[in-house]
């Protein structure tokens, strides 16, 4: 199939021709495009970044699809997103690309019950919800979970996003991984068909049906959750334990082991204090950063500029209710941005 | 001077094949990215139930039925109250100052950004849907296809109202005094005269309306539900072409997903061409006969 030129890649041009007039005057820029859920702690740190170091990086938050198709285009210095390339489509980038974890984040259920009750979920329960087999807030399964709760005989109405998007792709990769049936029936994606409940866009939509819903139940990214102060479940990890969604939960959830190119699905986790549904976000370069006339000023910029993120960049995370990078997911990043070269060689 | 002629025809012409050729491309772009999900689905995508990004599966039906029950729903609520509207300031408000003052109230409902309909449709009707709906015993979710359709039928209402108090303008006086001399009450000329005689142009003011119907996009995608499920009835979650396409186009999560949008577009573009085609041929037929009978 021919590519098609999307939107996205059009403003991603016309932007590439805006800063490349400006880079031109002096100091170098770098423009990114990808997910949207990572965009509030990138524009912080590199506000705090072009302050430091004169390096301008302009991100735009086009959703991570957008971000894949802008760099895979070479349009893009780099491109974030909330979901690792898949094996399948690595032969579809013109060079070689590397992931390098930014931040951790977490999906929350959140509720509507009368009396905002302190509720405990298990994954499989969850699933079954949003499956639409439990049909009632007083049925067995939730009320031997929470047995010093008085649970009332009120309809569940699941909520879920209507837009494409990392957090649906997330709550869905949990589900599939603690539940055969969702897993055969439903499946993960960024936008799947939903047996049953409503849409509604974006976390902000979301949250409002649930607010406005007697016996609703959806899901939001914590950030969303804690800025916001909804009422949220606690959910029973791999290890038995009953976890609340937090950000200590969520970076120790990323704490056990990290394969060598972070691409790692976070969900379901076996360190016993991570929260279950936790996920990371990713910035997607080209190993080999000679290619389409760069110099290899910008490619330094580039590297550099990984590596405040990963670092120095990490104290601003949690202002931002992002879970910082644990020490495995650091020690994992170092290795792949030391490995990112100009010409073959290695830019740090 | 000649020179200037053939400048003014030139930009003249220039215009119309721009025009043309914006249209052929945008028809062109549309069929090469969905071809490759024309492929793979064909003719069935009109009749498949499923739309299912996880296992590649894209049928367009539940959508084609979602546009046309929230339009044509629409519709139905709308056409009473824009007829009503139109007849009292077409026929009743002979104040041009009232009249005025009344049409200018009608335009601006027509200009109202639709997100703003969204927003007002979630913070109002839905909350009186649910109502209904506990009533009458169906899941109370407030939104679905019936909010989607109260929204959009006031949006279309302006079109309607307005076009129908326009056309009866056309009635010419003669023929008002002509029937008013001969006895007919008021409710007789406007029911029995000017209404059947200006017919076609209120057809055509409905075409108007169903267009704008047909694709509204932003409102629609607030209200609707956002279920790729079949619609079972008028209180089902649902999703139109538009919305569909709105919601889902930003984070495509395959090549055969996005291209399967850009099809579900054709199938949009297809079906208000098909409907104005037909309302065409509706008004036309009509009009021929409003010719012979007075």
């Amino acid at each position: 199939m021919k590519k098609a030129i999307t939107p996205s890649a059009l403003a991603a041009v016309f932007l590439c021709l805006v800063l490349g007039a400006a880079g031109a005057q002096g100091a170098v820029s770098l423009l990114g495009s990808g997910a949207s859920f990572p965009a509030p702690i990138y524009s912080k740190m590199f506000d705090v970044y072009a302050r430091e170091t004169g390096v301008k990086v302009n991100y735009q938050a086009i959703g991570s699809s957008g971000g894949l198709k802008n760099i895979m285009d070479r349009v893009v210095d780099f491109g974030g997103s909330d979901s690792f390339v898949k094996d399948a489509d690595f032969s579809k980038y013109p060079g070689t690309i590397v992931h390098i974890p930014t931040v951790a984040g977490a999906v929350v259920v959140t509720y509507n019950l009368p009396g905002s009750p302190k509720l405990r979920l298990t994954g499989d329960v969850v699933a079954e919800i949003f499956l639409g087999n439990i049909v009632k807030w007083n049925d067995a399964k939730i009320a031997s979970l929470n047995p010093q709760l008085k649970l009332p005989n009120l309809p569940i109405m699941p909520v879920y996003r209507s837009d494409g998007s990392g957090t649906t792709f997330n709550f869905t990769a949990y589900l599939n991984a603690v539940s055969a049936e969702w897993k055969s029936k439903v499946g993960s994606a960024n936008s799947v068909s939903w047996p049953v409940g409503q849409g509604a866009a974006q976390n902000a939509g979301v949250a409002g049906v649930v607010a406005r819903t007697p016996g609703s139940v959806g899901y939001v990214e914590l950030a969303y959750a804690n800025q916001n102060k909804l009422a949220v479940a606690s959910i029973r990890n791999s290890s038995g334990n009953w976890i609340e969604p937090s950000l200590e939960s969520t970076s120790a959830a990323a704490a056990g082991s990290m394969p060598k190119d972070t691409r790692i699905l976070l969900v379901d986790t076996n360190a016993s204090e991570g929260y279950p549904i936790c996920a990371l976000t990713w910035i997607i370069v080209y190993k080999e950063q000679n290619y389409g006339g760069r110099t290899r000023e910008q490619a330094k910029a580039v590297v550099d500029l990984l590596w405040w993120i990963t670092h120095e960049g990490q104290k601003y995370t949690n202002a931002l209710d992002y879970a910082p990078l644990s020490d495995s997911a650091v020690k994992a990043a170092e290795a792949i941005i030391k490995g990112i070269t100009y010409g073959g060689a290695s830019l740090r | 001077m000649i020179m200037n002629d053939k400048i003014y025809s030139g930009i003249l012409k220039g215009t119309a094949i721009l025009f043309v050729v914006l249209f052929s491309g945008f028809i062109g772009t549309l069929a090469t990215n969905s071809w490759e999900s024309l492929e793979i689905f064909g003719l069935g995508f009109l009749s498949g139930r499923e739309w299912n990004p996880v296992t590649v599966q894209f049928g367009a039906w539940p959508f084609i039925l979602g546009t046309l029950l929230t339009s044509f729903l629409a519709l139905a609520i709308s056409l009473p109250f824009s007829l009503a509207t139109g007849i009292l300031l077409g026929e009743y408000v002979k104040s041009p100052g009232l009249a005025r003052f009344a049409s200018v109230f009608v335009n601006l409902l027509a200009s109202i950004p639709s997100v703003v309909f969204g927003l007002w449709g979630l913070a109002v009707v839905v909350p009186l849907v649910q109502r209904l709906q506990m009533v009458l015993g169906v899941p109370p979710y407030g939104v679905g296809i019936f909010s989607s359709s109260i929204v959009l039928a006031i949006m279309i209402m302006p079109f309607m109202a307005s076009m129908t108090r326009e056309v009866l303008k056309n009635v010419p006086e003669s023929v008002r005094h002509g029937a008013l001399a001969l006895g007919m009450t008021k409710q007789e000329v406007v029911l029995g005269i000017s209404l059947p005689y200006v017919r076609s142009g209120i057809a055509a003011g409905v075409l108007l309306a169903l267009g704008r119907a047909l694709g509204e996009t932003m409102a629609v995608t607030m209200l609707i539900g956002n279920a790729t499920r079949v619609p079972s009835s008028i209180f089902s979650l649902g999703n139109t072409l538009a919305s569909v396409i709105a919601s889902q186009f930003n984070e495509a999560e395959s090549d055969v997903h996005r291209s399967a949008m850009m099809l579900l577009a054709l199938v949009l573009l297809s079906l208000t061409f098909i409907i104005n085609a037909a309302g065409r041929k509706i008004i036309s037929s009509g009009a021929g006969r409003n010719h012979g009978r007075i």
